[in-house]
């Protein structure tokens, strides 16, 4: 018999079904990633509509938007988290995570949306018009298109930056790859072969994202 | 007939339209020349709704351009405009770009569309362009473009907007040839020019625009060998 069976082993080893642990956790960090970058770019769209069309809503979902941007992910996610708690409204922290991760996406999309409306020339937009379209047609035909080309690079940009910030969301307890990785980290005490692991997935999830981005640029040339 | 009674129109404090009356009658090329600033762009603006109105009233075939009642978007059906910049879609091939409004304004099937398209489009010499992409083009070929897809909405009525002052002088011609066509066919328009000559060749009739009013209406060949007013004499002395 070796010492170590009379001790009490505090830490083990890296073992294959920690694989599985992180994969899992990488599942959820996609799950959280996909929820929050998919509505929060349609919610981004709508604002950065709003923010091109109305001066009062530059001024007011303009502020807003601007705290979202500006105000660390990682406050705004400990405030938002125990903020309901207090209204007598305790919140998952999977759906605190969604909800501020939503926001803080549609605040970043807005911007660029805005700028890919405005990408289209007033003249090319009254040229639809007088053809008859009506403003949701030119809209729906002639700007979405061509604003959706403008600003695929700054909102690939910002779909690969909310996917690694949603690491932050581990803060409040939800299991996605980094809090996965810091549990493991704690038992194994190997936290380089585990942060490589964690770094490999977080490639494996973002290198579609810009590649699909790249073919779709490609696709969307104008000739 | 496109009918303007005593229109004025006003951005802020600048009145650029002052009290324009105008009738052009079914069939008819009227040209609208002179200086830049002068109105000629605004009011076809207003005509087809672009711009709106201060006073008086526009009517085309009857119906009140700028009435709330009004379908602005049926009425532009029968108005086609051609603008200085051609402004092609370029997300569309030459073919799309003709057929796009057939199909979703006028609710054509896609066959349908594309046959009118490819009609337009060989009707503008771009018969063999159908499947490239507009920005290949050059920016006379993107000119005839954009009336081929005006034309696609079978208007009655053609306004143009100084449609050849953007381009190259040697693409000129071709896009004015693409006009003389749209004479021959009949159709009715109004080409605000700095083509004189061309002016002189195509129109009916011919108005000559000083800050905001009109200043001559006249013949065409009247108006450019025997102005009456000074203005025009001296308008036409710098241009000619």
């Amino acid at each position: 018999m070796s010492e170590s069976a009379n001790t009490i082993q505090f830490f083990t080893g890296f073992r294959f079904n920690d694989l599985g642990f992180l994969a899992e956790a990488a599942g959820n960090t996609l799950l959280i990633s996909v929820i929050s970058i998919s509505i929060g770019s349609v919610l981004g769209c709508l604002f950065g509509w709003a923010l091109h069309v109305s001066v009062l809503a530059r001024y007011i979902l303009g502020s807003v938007l601007d705290i979202f941007r500006s105000v660390p992910l990682i406050i705004q996610l400990l405030l938002f988290f125990n903020f309901f708690p207090i209204l007598g409204l305790p919140l998952e922290p999977f759906a605190a995570g969604c909800i501020v991760l939503i926001f803080y996406t549609s605040a970043l999309v807005a911007q660029v949306a805005r700028g890919g409306i405005e990408a289209v020339p007033d003249s090319m937009r009254r040229a639809s018009r007088s053809l008859g379209m009506s403003y949701l047609q030119d809209m729906r035909y002639v700007v979405w298109p061509i604003g959706a080309r403008a600003m695929l690079p700054a909102w690939t940009g910002v779909a690969l930056g909310v996917l690694k910030d949603s690491a932050l969301v581990s803060v409040l307890g939800y299991l996605e790859l980094l809090r996965a990785s810091q549990i493991l980290i704690t038992r194994t005490q190997e936290p380089f072969i585990i942060l490589a692991i964690v770094g490999a997935f977080y490639f494996a999830l973002s290198y579609p994202i810009g590649k699909l981005s790249a073919k779709l640029e490609q696709r969307w040339q104008y000739d | 007939m496109i009918e303007l009674n005593s229109v004025n129109k006003s951005f802020g404090d600048l009145q650029v339209l002052k009290g324009i009356d105008l009738s052009v009658a079914k069939g008819e090329v009227l040209s609208v020349i002179g200086a830049s600033g002068s109105g000629k762009s605004t009011m076809l603006y207003c005509i087809n709704a672009l711009e709106q109105i201060q006073g008086g009233s526009i009517s085309v075939d009857g119906l009140d351009v700028h009435a709330k009642s009004t379908d602005i978007n049926k009425l532009r059906q029968n108005i086609g405009m051609v603008f200085q910049q051609w402004n092609s879609f370029p997300h569309l091939t030459v073919l799309d770009n003709v057929a796009l409004a057939p199909k979703i304004v006028l609710g054509k099937s896609a066959d349908e569309a594309r046959s009118i398209a490819e009609k337009q489009l060989q009707h503008v010499d771009l018969g063999d362009k159908l499947d490239t992409y507009p920005t290949r083009m050059s920016g006379g070929q993107q000119q005839r473009l954009a009336i081929a897809r005006a034309l696609a909405m079978e208007p009655g009525y053609m306004l143009f907007d100084e449609v050849t002052s953007a381009l190259d002088p040697e693409l000129v011609g071709e896009v004015l040839d693409t006009l003389r066509l749209l004479r021959e066919d009949g159709m009715t328009m109004i080409v605000v020019t700095h083509e004189i000559n061309f002016a002189r060749d195509v129109s009916d009739r011919i108005a000559f625009f000083h800050q905001g009013v009109i200043e001559e209406l006249a013949p065409a060949k009247e108006l450019v060998n025997n102005p009456q007013r000074q203005r025009t004499q001296q308008f036409l002395s710098k241009v000619l």
